[in-house]
Formats: C-alpha cells, structure tokens, sequence
C-alpha cells in the first residue's frame, strides 16, 4: 500500500477490522435501522440515527431525516424524492465508496470519481396494469467517470472490485428475505 | 503408506468417465517419472493418468498397503495411533495425503430443490445418457462445471449454466498451452509466503480449462455459441423457483480483466520465440440474463452441483481443524508435533494441488519430518 495516495479513506482501519473481525464473527453482526412516519398522501419522513454493532448500540453523530414522495405527475405533492430513487442514492453511494476504498488500497491516487445512475423502470407493474410487469426495475446502468493516476484496465478493476465487495449491489441483484409484520 | 482402495483410487473411483486432465502430459510428472509417448502436448484419459501412477508405484517401490482404509488417527504420548479397517498403527509421524478433493461441495440450498428435479456431483455422474431427457441446470463454471455442459449440449440437452466467480483461460496462447506459461513465467512457482492473500489463494476456483486432442478453449464464449444459456450466481432457491444474481456482468468483467493481467504478465515474460501476444474478446454478456428459473415447471430435469469439493476429516480425532474444517497448517506443518499434510490448495506453492506440484512440496515437508524425528531421538 502506498502511502503518499491520498483518497482520505482508512485503509489500514478497515484491514486490522477484517483481521480483528476474522476471529470475533459475533462483533461483525450490524443491525442498520431506520423509523418511518406517515406525513400526508405519499409523503413520509423516515429518520435514522442508531444502529447496532461491535456488539453494542452506536449512534451516528447526528440524526439525518428523509423525505419521500411522489413527483407531480404522478399526482403527488414532491415533497422529496420517491423511494425507488433512494436505491439509485444508495447504490451509487456505495459503489462510490468501495471506488474510494479500493484504488486507496491498491495506491491509486483519484482526482475525481462521478457516477450516474439509471434505474429504468416500467410503471404499469405497481400500477397493477400489466401483471407480467415486476414492480421494482428491470435493470440498472451505473456509469462511472474516473480520473486517476491509473490505467484504463486498473480503473476497469477498481470499479470491478467495487462491486465485488459492495454491500447495496448485492442487496440489489440477489434475493433477500424480508419480513413485513404489524406490530 | 495406506490406501483404501487401490493405488490411483481417486482417478478410478472419484472422476467421470469422458475426464481427460487439463495439464498436457508433458507437465503429468512425478519424480523421477514422466510422460513418454508420441503426445506430449495431449491430455491424459482417466485410464492413461490410473495406469500412469500405477507404473510410477512400482517403479519408485511405493510401500503401498491397499484395501486398508484409516477410520481413526488420535494423539497419543509421543506419536499417534492409527485405526485402520486392517488394524491398529502407531507412528511418531505420520503425513495427511488423503487429497483435497474427497467429496463433492454441495450447497445448502440444494436441500430447496424439489423432489421432481434429479441432483447429479461430480462423482454420481457418468455420461448423458444417466440424465432424463431435457434440461440441465449446471451450478458452477469452473473446471468441471464447463466441461460437463459442453458434454450435456452436445448430447442434444438444453443446458443453462449458473456462474460465480472463474478463472477464464484459453487453452492455448501465443502458440503454446496456457499452462506452459504458468510454469515457465513462474506464476505456479510462487511461494505461499509470497502470495499476497493466501487466504484468497487457496480459495481460488480451477482453471476453466478442458483437456480435448484439438486443444481447444472452453470458456463462456464458447459455451454461448454451443447454445448454453449463462445465467448468474444461484443465490436462492424460493418457493421451488431458483433465483439467480443480477451481477453476471461483473462476474465476466472481472474474469476478463483477471485474465488480461494474467497474459500481460506472460508478455513482459515472453521471449522472442513466443508467437505475437493475443487478446481475447470479452465474455459476452447476455442481452437479460434470466433472474429465475422455476424448477417445478419441469423445463429443468437435472441439476448438477459443480461447485467444488472439499477433504473429508471425519477420521481424524485431533484438533487440527479451523470452525470451517481446514486444516490449520503451515506448509503442510499440521498444528500437531509430527503432523504433516500433502496436497492441499497452495500448500506450499501455487502448483501443490497439482500432479507434478506434490514434488517440491514433499521434498520440504518430508525434510521436515525428518528433523523433527531425529529431535526426538536425540
Ligand atoms: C475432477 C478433478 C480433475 C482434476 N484434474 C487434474 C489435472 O488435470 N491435473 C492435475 O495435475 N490435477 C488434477 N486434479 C487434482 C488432483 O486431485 C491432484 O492432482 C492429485 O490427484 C492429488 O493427489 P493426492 O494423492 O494428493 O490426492 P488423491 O488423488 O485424492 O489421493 C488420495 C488418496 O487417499 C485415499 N484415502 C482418502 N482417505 C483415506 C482414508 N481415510 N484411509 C485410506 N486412504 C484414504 C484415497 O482413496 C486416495 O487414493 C483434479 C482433481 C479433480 C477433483
């Protein structure tokens, strides 16, 4: 690992963690939450700010507040993005941060990392109008500009890399369980 | 030394009939002994590589015991004692060379598949003609995961594949076998104190390579145009439907990008003998590769688990293994005074899981053994 690259990630925080976690597999168990509240119409706020992990409950500096809602034409006051939209904030968050992670980690100094990301999504599904039409995507496109001291085939890796170890691109392209109960 | 089965068990009992090796002949070796027929650069059949080891256990005078199968191995004062199905052994060193590869690795989720749907390993599998007619769902594309869809699309079946992470490789390169540049440019010489993640190492999957007379590439382009049908990682099996990762396209990039560094590593290597560098097309990526596959449907017929094997420990009465049930050793220095071990993933070098890889491994740990007995006579 070269240390004169600086991506402003630690990289040398997150190996001892592997190392350390490697033996202690109860202290990697996380627990991320989030509380949402009903507003009016398709608006909601959801709020998060405590999680569990290492093995007791962790609070992030302060609470961060989301809005969700529907855009106008879909009859709906936009009081904030939809909640399909915050997959794509999520998605690019996180292969974003493994791009950081990764090129730190093999001494690729980046000068710039943009992304876009499109969900295309085919609105009959959720709107009961066509049932062969799933509710949720039918693909995603993330398109990565990197500039680097790196080549083609390097930066082609990290990103490569990224969504190997990405926690969000694995929730999105394998099956998860979830349970929805009433309390 | 105890077997058993005969000398050459795993070639006759563990492998498919139409199973050449992938290493060309020339590189099949054991000390002292190697291939000397008109072929060099071919493969060996399964009967070839049997007949093979056998001509080298009687030629090196191998003090082979067969038909004695160890069913025990406890620690005792200074040595261990070994429980065979002919008896009772003690020995004050004693060296694990019961190979890597004693059962099929089966998924848990292989438990899901409904009873319609028949389950074929790599050692229930014989031939296409065991299998009911129609399709196949092959679990993995390693080794023998590409070579048994090659074999089941050719018997006329529709066959899909499901892949995890591979290590993509042409059969030939630059006018020469592929593995011939993984010897003489050294890669399978490393050292496994120099490998970066030897954790990662000798987890790495089998070259997806095929062992044929033409020589020819196995890969997922090839695959595709035969008419199989990649889909990603199996990641579940739900209500009787298989569900399958969404990532396949990173899946092929990564072989792709893992395979160009391997070849600009031959060429910075390469003389000027070599014919001129190559480069392969990437792994084509399905236009929509099938997310799920309902397997009550009758559409696939057989499922067969190509994804990987494991040793089996189920005699071994000391605590040697990890909570994953590796054997805890350094370069084959088992975790246990007088413990040693043979043919395991990197053992000692990136070659050690292969024939002519045991060599330089057994030199050392052999040299080993002998200090530590000649410690205890002094
Ligand atoms: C499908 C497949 C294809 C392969 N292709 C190649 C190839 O092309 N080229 C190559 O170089 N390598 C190949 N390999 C790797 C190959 O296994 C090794 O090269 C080689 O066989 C390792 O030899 P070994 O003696 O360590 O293990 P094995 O060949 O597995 O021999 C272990 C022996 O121990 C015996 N044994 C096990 N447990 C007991 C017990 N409890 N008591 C008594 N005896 C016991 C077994 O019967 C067996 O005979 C392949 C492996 C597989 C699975």
């Amino acid at each position: 690992m070269s240390t004169t690259v600086v991506n402003g990630v630690n990289v040398q925080a997150l190996l001892d963690a592997r190392e350390v976690l490697k033996g202690a597999p109860e202290a990697a168990q996380f627990v991320w939450r989030a509380s949402s509240k009903w507003q009016k119409g398709v608006h909601s706020t959801t709020t998060i700010q405590n999680f569990f992990g290492l093995g007791e409950e962790q609070t992030h500096k302060s609470e961060s507040v989301f809005d969700a809602d529907h855009p106008a034409v879909f009859a709906a006051e936009d009081n904030g993005i939809t909640p399909i939209e915050y997959l794509l904030v999520g998605l690019a968050s996180c292969l974003t941060a493994g791009v950081a992670s990764v090129a730190q980690n093999r001494g690729i100094q980046l000068r710039s990392v943009e992304s876009t990301v499109e969900g295309n999504h085919d609105i009959r599904g959720i709107l009961g109008a066509d049932s062969d039409v799933r509710n949720g995507f039918n693909d995603v496109k993330v398109t990565f500009t990197i500039d680097a001291d790196a080549s083609k085939e390097d930066i082609e890796a990290l990103v490569a890399q990224s969504q190997k170890r990405s926690a969000v691109f694995d929730a999105l392209t394998n099956p998860t369980n979830v349970t929805v109960e009433v309390a | 030394m105890l077997e058993r089965g005969e000398v050459a068990n795993s070639w006759r009992r563990e492998r498919w009939p139409s199973l050449r090796l992938l290493t060309p002949n020339w590189l099949s070796r054991l000390p002292g002994h190697h291939y000397d027929g008109p072929e060099p650069d071919g493969y060996m059949t399964m009967a070839e590589v049997t007949e093979f080891i056998e001509r080298f256990a009687k030629v090196s005078r191998a003090p082979v015991r067969t038909g004695t199968e160890v069913t025990r191995v406890r620690r005792i004062d200074d040595g261990y004692q070994v429980m065979t199905s002919n008896g009772e052994i003690r020995c004050r060193a004693l060296v694990i060379a019961s190979g890597a590869c004693n059962r099929p690795t089966v998924p848990e989720l292989a438990a899901a598949v409904p009873e319609s749907v028949e389950q074929l390993t790599p050692f229930s599998y014989r031939d296409p003609a065991q299998l009911a007619d129609g399709g196949v769902l092959v679990v993995g594309a390693s080794a023998t995961g590409v070579q048994l869809a090659a074999e089941l699309r050719r018997s006329g079946r529709p066959v899909t594949i499901s892949v995890g992470e591979q290590a993509r490789m042409p059969r030939t390169y630059r006018g020469r076998d592929v593995l011939w540049w993984m010897v003489a440019s050294g890669i399978w010489d490393q050292r496994y104190d120099e490998v970066d993640d030897l954790d990662r190492a000798r987890r790495l999957p089998s070259p997806q390579l095929v062992g044929t007379p033409e020589r020819t590439t196995l890969d997922l382009n090839v695959l595709t145009a035969m008419g199989v049908e990649p889909v990603g990682r199996l990641a579940a099996i739900r209500d009787g439907t298989a569900l399958f990762s969404g990532g396949l396209r990173n899946v092929f990039a990564l072989a792709d990008l893992k395979l160009a560094r391997l070849l600009t590593t031959f060429d910075e290597w390469a003389d000027d003998e070599a014919d001129a560098p190559e480069r392969f097309a990437p792994t084509q990526v399905p236009a929509s590769a099938r997310l799920q596959l309902d397997l009550r449907r009758g559409e696939i017929r057989t499922i067969i688990w190509a994804t990987g094997f494991r040793p089996d420990y189920g005699w071994l009465d000391v605590p040697v293994l990890d909570p994953k049930g590796r054997l805890r050793h350094d370069g084959g220095v088992v975790d246990s005074p007088g413990m040693y071990a043979l043919g395991l993933p990197v053992l000692r070098r990136r070659k050690s899981t292969f024939i002519h890889g045991i060599e330089d491994d057994a030199r050392d740990v052999t040299n080993h053994l002998a200090h530590h007995l000649d410690g205890m006579v002094e």
